[in-house]
């Protein structure tokens, strides 16, 4: 039998004792141990972005880190984003409103990706966030409306006039 | 059949609504075939072949069965499954019926083939059970590509299919064609060939199945397009009544044909279910996806082109081969690609004499199916690249060439046999080259950087109604939809529809649909699809059908519906059936004294709760069940596509400076939607023109197992799109909706080689194939600008 280690994390501000294989991933923690299926998985290799969360506030591929690793981070997914009520947060919003997804699939880490860039950069570009956009992928919408949707919800950040 | 009709609706068909499957997929609350979790399930992976061409000598799972977390294994013999068929009704000469087997039994035909299934507690055990599988093969030789494959004394994918064809049919052959092409002034050929992509949805496949003793039934929760098709394959290789499976299809995240064949896997994955007694969930990980799933496209081209001195065609011939990997596809056989080619090459230009040969040949490949635009991105790149070269042949303009060919006057009957409804072929053209004009692309252009335009024109058959795919000859046929509704205590509605939306967004816009044709807020409306046990019977979503013809089966029987509302209430108001009409705030009123009016709530309230008041004759219960077959040939959306290419002398890579879709897909129920799944279409046909191709090498192993490998573009990579919507309307749907999914990626390859090859003018060089390679771009260039 596989070795058993006991795993403390912190998800969406919620302490988590877990007794896992060292080498689950915190992809599959999140997913299949916490229950927060929101984040997704597409390729597990690193290249899609599906599974992207926030540790410390950074973007970061849950399917390249065992969740060991992170025992001492503060991880983000996207359940954290809309209120408790289930009303979205403007980022969210501005995904709806601009039809900047489809099957919805890769939506979480887009969501979560822009999350992180945002608050990092709130001052981007659209041609900032077109570049960070090209980090995750999307097979249905064509990555403009993403885009849109990212810009637009930082230029109301900005302007104080959130959704 | 269906009377033809057209009819614009309300209030909410044209709107761009919030779409109603937002909220809960921005918050993480989708629930995607991985998010099932069902007590005691356990999780699948396969044993997959290492070799591309071998018979299968032993399977040895002892070693498997000792892994710990591995409860179970089984090879085809252990689980003793019918083989999963797809039949055309065609001459031996023209078809060869071959089966695949749900797990290679004797003979593996690609690597990857699923040979053996692992079910374990958890999925890390299952691989590390995977590995401990030993399989012996006697090694085959393999046939990698179609040439090899079509090669005296080949060796045999099937040894059924001779000279390795499954499809070989020859057909049009307009009499006195040879003529026309010797006495032509001119006669253009264009050779090309397609490189072979994944469609890619970014969920991979997957499935969850368990047996449930209250039901006595084998639940099978699985991301198909295609569920009640799911349900009668895997009833007969598992030998099951049909009323012993239910398929139900959760969130999917996405398809684009891919998820519209089935599967062997989910198959295995039921039976290993149904052996054990305990739920298996089976998720396709992104190496199987790029390995093992239905590929599309790898086709290859002959074209000849007969052209008066004018420039109007004069006749068409062509040879068409596609390599259709190692197993025919259900339903739709290997036949869905060389066939859909043959029967719509004209595309959208006045052919008067064709002929076509199409083939599908069977290689040591992952086996291939639909994938979104299904061969018409090839034929339609073809019919771009003669005319763009017997324009230059001709010294004519592309675009002019173009306007003297298309086809203006509808109903057009063409030399396919297909009758064309109306659209705006020549409008979207001149729309299109317009809006590049005004914005001085031109200019642009002629400024010395190394520019080109480049068009593409199209129609699509979007209403494949049962009468296109019997042209077909398919053995099952798809095309009509049924739909049911019914009206609760409330006043509110759900409506089953037998189409799957993996992205396109039905539970809005057949929403729109219902609340236009009841008059009554999309808020009352609920829309139910994926289920086998609640749909009475569909045909999925493929080919852009979901708002043809499950939009019009949903409107047909919401007007029943609306038909029983005012039965009662004219009974209730003791008034006239036809003085009642239903007044579009959810009741029905007197046409001539609107104050008196019943509110779809008071009616439901009679037709339920108090029956007796219900006027003789009429049974209690508010539902009604409408079906809907397109007639005819079907509907056809068009568009024209432009875009301005600029290539980089340094390292030959095409980047793209502008995109403009001209669309018209008649009345668009959402804009919003149509848009997006333009734009998504037109990535993905970008994808295919300049990045993705699934390549191996001599001895058929996969060169391209990741996406390391395989080039999927992001947002660097795909320009903004400008879309503009013209509008016209289709006679034979409700709402005079076309179809929107597969546009995009139709036009989009034609019209980014048709614009490479306009920036490569002057340098005596000619592409054909796609994907583009920089290396080819590179070197086309090199003695003209290195
Ligand atoms: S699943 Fe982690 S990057 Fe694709
Ligand atoms: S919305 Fe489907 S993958 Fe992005």
């Amino acid at each position: 039998m596989a070795e058993i280690q006991l795993v403390e994390l912190t998800v969406n501000g919620e302490r988590r004792d877990l007794a896992i294989e060292p080498r689950r991933t915190l992809v599959d923690v999140l997913r299949h141990d916490l229950g927060l299926t929101g984040t997704h998985v597409g390729c597990e290799h690193g290249i899609c972005g599906a599974c992207t969360v926030l540790v410390d506030g950074a973007p970061v591929r849950a399917c390249l880190v065992f969740a060991a690793q992170v025992e001492d981070a503060d991880i983000r997914t996207v359940e954290s984003l809309s209120a408790p009520d289930g009303s979205l947060s403007d980022l969210q919003q501005e995904f709806s409103a601009h039809h900047g997804l489809q099957c919805g699939f890769c939506t979480p880490g887009f969501l979560m990706l822009a999350e992180g860039f945002l608050a990092e950069r709130p001052d981007a570009t659209k041609e900032e966030i077109r570049e960070v956009v090209a980090s995750n992928l999307c097979r249905c919408t064509g990555y403009q409306t993403i885009v849109e949707a990212v810009d637009t919800c930082a230029a109301r950040r900005r302007e104080g006039t959130c959704a | 059949m269906n009377e033809p009709h057209f009819r614009r609706d309300g209030a909410w068909v044209g709107a761009s609504v919030p779409r109603r499957e937002d909220p809960r997929l921005l918050a993480g609350r989708g629930r995607f075939v991985d998010d099932v979790a069902l007590p005691g399930m356990l999780h699948a992976q396969f044993v997959r072949s290492t070799v591309a061409h071998g018979r299968i000598v032993a399977v040895d799972l002892d070693e498997v069965r000792a892994v710990p977390g591995v409860v179970a294994a089984f090879s085809a013999a252990d689980l003793g499954l019918g083989d999963v068929t797809a039949l055309l009704d065609r001459p031996p000469h023209e078809f060869v019926p071959t089966s695949m087997p749900v797990l290679a039994r004797d003979k593996v035909r690609f690597v990857g083939e699923p040979v053996a299934i692992v079910v374990a507690r958890d999925p890390y055990a299952a691989e590390d059970g995977v590995e401990a599988a030993v399989v012996e093969y006697e090694d085959l030789d393999p046939v990698v590509t179609d040439t090899a494959a079509l090669a005296d004394g080949a060796p045999l994918v099937h040894a059924e299919a001779p000279r390795n064809t499954l499809v070989d049919v020859s057909l049009f052959a307009t009499e006195g064609i040879d003529e026309v092409f010797a006495e032509a002034p001119c006669v253009v050929r264009v050779r090309t060939k397609t490189g072979r992509q994944n469609a890619l949805p970014l969920e991979t496949r997957g499935v969850v199945a368990s047996w449930d003793d209250r039901d006595e039934q084998l639940h099978v929760q699985t991301n198909t397009q295609i569920p009640h098709q799911v349900r009668t394959v895997l009833a007969s290789c598992a030998g099951l009544a049909e009323k012993q499976v239910r398929v139900t299809v959760p969130d999917m995240g996405g398809g684009f044909g891919q998820k519209c064949v089935v599967g062997r896997e989910e198959i295995a994955a039921a039976a290993a279910a149904l052996r054990l007694r305990r739920p298996v969930k089976w998720i396709e990980d992104r190496r199987d996806a790029l390995t093992a799933a239905f590929l599309a496209r790898e086709q290859r081209y002959d074209v000849r082109a007969a052209f008066d001195a004018d420039g109007h065609i004069l006749g068409l011939d062509a040879d068409v081969v596609c390599d259709m990997g190692a197993y025919s596809c259900y339903p739709f056989t290997a036949g869905i690609e060389p066939l859909m080619a043959s029967a719509e090459m004209p595309s959208v230009y006045k052919v008067p004499a064709y002929r076509v040969r199409g083939r599908a040949i069977t290689t040591n490949k992952a086996p291939t199916g639909p994938y979104r635009g299904v061969s018409r991105p090839q034929y339609v790149m073809v019919m771009e690249r003669l005319m763009e070269r017997a324009a230059r042949e001709l010294g004519i303009d592309p675009v002019e060439i173009r306007r003297r060919n298309v086809i203006t006057v509808f109903p057009y009957t063409g030399v396919n046999r297909i009758t064309y409804d109306p659209g705006s072929y020549r409008e979207s053209l001149d729309l299109c080259e317009q809006v590049l004009r005004d914005e001085g692309w031109y200019d642009v252009r002629d400024s010395g950087r190394v520019i080109g335009i480049g068009y593409s024109c199209f129609s699509e058959r979007t209403g494949y109604g049962s009468g296109a795919f019997a042209q077909r000859k398919m053995r099952v046929v798809p095309g009509f939809d049924i739909s049911e509704i019914r009206m609760d205590v409330s006043g509110t509605v759900s409506a089953t529809t037998g189409t799957m939306s993996h992205g396109q967004s039905h539970e809005t816009t057949m929403a729109q649909i219902v609340a236009d044709r009841l008059g009554l807020d999309i808020a009352q409306v609920k829309i139910v699809q994926g289920d086998t046990d609640r749909i009475t019977y569909g045909w999925g979503s493929f080919a852009s059908r979901s708002i043809t013809i499950g939009g019009s089966a949903v409107a047909a029987a919401s007007e029943k519906l609306g038909d029983q509302l005012r039965e009662i209430a004219a009974h209730l108001l003791d008034a006239d059936v036809d003085g009642c009409e239903l007044d579009g705030a959810g009741g029905v009123r007197l046409r001539d004294d609107p104050a008196r009016r019943l509110s779809f709530a008071e009616l439901a309230d009679v037709a339920y709760l108090r029956a007796h008041l219900l006027p003789k004759g009429v049974g209690p219960g508010l539902s009604a069940t409408a079906s809907f077959d397109v007639p005819g040939d079907g509907t056809f959306s068009n568009a024209t596509h432009g875009v301005v290419v600029e290539l980089d002398p340094g390292t030959g890579g095409v980047e793209i400076l502008r995109y403009v879709c001209v669309e018209d897909c008649g009345v668009a129920i959402h804009p919003q939607i149509v848009e997006g799944q333009c734009r998504g279409g037109i990535a993905q046909g970008i994808a295919g023109a300049l990045f993705e191709q699934v390549t191996y090498d001599d001895a058929g192993q996969p060169l391209a197992p990741s996406l390391m490998e395989y080039k999927v573009p992001t947002a660097a990579e795909i320009p903004d799109i400008v879309i503009h919507h013209l509008e016209t309307p289709c006679a034979f749907t409700a709402n005079g909706a076309k179809g929107a999914g597969e546009g995009g990626t139709i036009g989009a390859p034609a019209a980014v080689l048709n614009a490479v090859n306009d920036a490569l003018r002057g340098t005596g060089v000619e592409l054909d194939d796609t994907p583009i390679s920089r290396e080819a771009v590179h070197r086309a260039l090199e003695g003209t600008h290195g």
